[in-house]
């Protein structure tokens, strides 16, 4: 697979580690109510789709950056590739 | 009709003409005691169990493809009793004991061969790590004997004992662990099932459940609705995708594990061997190909295929320990869908739904487990108790902090 890093252009997934569900992104509140029961789901709990999934993907032998690649699980397709950072920041994290 | 040898040699002198199908082909009749979802090796022993040791018979297993055409027609045939933990090890203990019978058990011959596993050690510290696996392996009533260089020597002489970077400095023999033909495992549960009365259903795809008053009433299916007392799901590899028709979230990840065949050769290797020092398996099969494979390729799939950069790692991991290998010629590779927990243990359990059960979350390690996973899971189906061997596979062992974690790399599937 070949990743097209926003910064590097296309790179060897070899080049990367990976994480899993983009979703590790958006962590629980640790002072809600709730917090226990969110973190079980948050660390534990995958909806795991057999299709489009968002992934983190880091780019470990390469610039250390964190992305967000879009992939097919069953075609192994690469659709879009995002900057973690660009993605946290949309979703309203300062850094 | 019962398998014998008397009858290999009437058939054989009276044109093959008597020989019939191992099992039906029936249509699903619209109300079943039990409907086991997967006619892999799982369930179809699920099946077998229910029907033999609790006198179930009015069950049906469906499969969306043919019966055995998954992960146990994709597997590399090794069975074993290696585990270290107490929520393991009796189970897996539980199940080589089962494998050891089954043959006479179910009247077909699925060429369980104890040929001894030989995991190798590297370096002084892995030879710690397998002494306690050793012991705890023998006080969980399997067998285990650590081997020294000269041991090993003795019995694989070709192995790249001398390698300046990985040098060989034992290994711990599991002797009772071997190989068993895998596509046979599937034939002979489905066929002492079906002699048993239950429905094998093939080309059924699982489209829904019916669920009223958190009681589940059965199965949408590609050939209708099906109802059921009790669902069993077990599809190890797309149990997200089976249970997510439920509304339920699982603690797995579904990961593609490849494995490999050379071309058939002379009786080179007669034992499994694994690397210590990469991850790399070999046995050789009896048509004469090794048979090997590695570590998964680590990132989420439902392909049935990898990528060629664990190809290359693994066969570098079979060059460092077997130098000899660089000469034989790679036949055929394929890959599985594995569920991969996050613990690395694997599930057999009722869901929240009342009616609904689970068995899945076996990882790469499924095909050794197919006798005990079957007779846990009936006993749960049967009893709604847990199976003594089989208490600590829970689905909400997470929320407990219960986990089962052999490899301790905590929450992250890939790693397992």
């Amino acid at each position: 697979m070949i990743i097209n890093h926003p910064i590097l252009g296309p790179r060897d997934a070899q080049e990367f580690t990976y994480l899993g569900d983009a979703a590790l992104i958006d962590r629980p509140d640790w002072q809600a109510d709730n917090a226990a029961e969110a973190f079980h789901d948050y660390l534990y709990l995958r909806d795991n789709p057999a299709g489009e999934h968002r992934e983190l993907w880091f780019h470990e032998q390469g610039d250390r950056s964190w992305l967000v690649v879009t992939r097919n699980t069953v075609t192994h397709d690469i659709l879009n590739v995002e900057l973690a950072r660009d993605v946290a920041r949309a979703r309203g994290r300062r850094k | 009709m019962r398998y014998s040898g008397l009858k290999v040699i009437k058939e054989a002198l009276t044109g093959h003409n008597g020989w019939r199908p191992s099992w039906r082909n029936p249509e699903p009749k619209p109300q079943y005691d039990v409907v086991i979802i997967g006619g892999g090796g799982h369930g179809l022993a699920t099946a077998y169990y229910l029907a033999k040791n609790h006198g179930i018979t009015n069950i049906a297993v469906v499969e969306k493809g043919w019966i055995g055409g998954g992960n146990v027609g994709r597997n590399t045939t090794i069975v074993r009793s290696n585990y270290l933990l107490d929520g393991n090890g009796p189970f897996y203990e539980f199940s080589l004991k089962l494998w050891e019978g089954l043959e006479q058990d179910f009247n077909y011959n699925a060429m369980v061969s104890q040929r001894g596993i030989l995991n190798l050690v590297h370096s002084d510290a892995q030879r710690d790590g397998a002494r306690r696996r050793g012991n705890a392996m023998i006080l969980n009533g399997s067998d285990a004997e650590l081997l020294d260089a000269k041991g090993v020597r003795a019995m694989y002489p070709f192995l790249n004992f001398d390698s300046a970077r990985f040098p060989i400095k034992g290994g711990l023999l599991h002797r009772r662990g071997g190989t068993v033909r895998h596509d046979a495992v599937a034939w002979g549960y489905a066929r002492g099932a079906d002699m048993r009365g239950v429905d094998i259903i093939q080309n059924c795809e699982v489209t829904g459940f019916r669920i009223e008053n958190g009681k589940c009433l059965g199965v949408e299916t590609s050939k209708g609705f099906i109802g059921a007392s009790k669902v069993a799901s077990c599809v190890a590899g797309s149990s997200s995708r089976v249970m997510g028709l439920a509304g339920m979230r699982l603690p797995i990840e579904s990961h593609v594990l490849q494995a490999f065949v050379t071309e058939g050769l002379k009786p080179v290797l007669d034992g499994v061997i694994t690397f210590g020092a990469g991850h790399f398996y070999c046995s050789q099969s009896d048509k004469g190909g090794l048979v090997f494979g590695g570590d998964i390729d680590g990132y989420n799939s439902y392909a049935q295929r990898g990528n060629l950069p664990v190809v290359e790692d693994v066969v570098e991991g079979g060059m460092a320990l077997i130098p000899a290998l660089g000469r034989v010629r790679v036949l055929r590779s394929w890959g599985g869908i594995m569920d991969m927990s996050m613990d690395g243990s694997p599930f057999i359990d009722k869901t929240h739904i009342d009616g609904l059960y689970f068995n899945g979350g076996w990882c790469y390690g499924g095909f050794k487990a197919t006798p005990a996973s079957g007779w846990c899971y009936a006993h749960l189906l049967a009893t709604g108790q847990p199976h003594d061997v089989a208490t600590a596979f829970r689905l909400d062992r997470f929320r407990h902090g219960r986990m089962i974690d052999e490899k301790g790399q905590g929450a992250q599937p890939n790693l397992h």
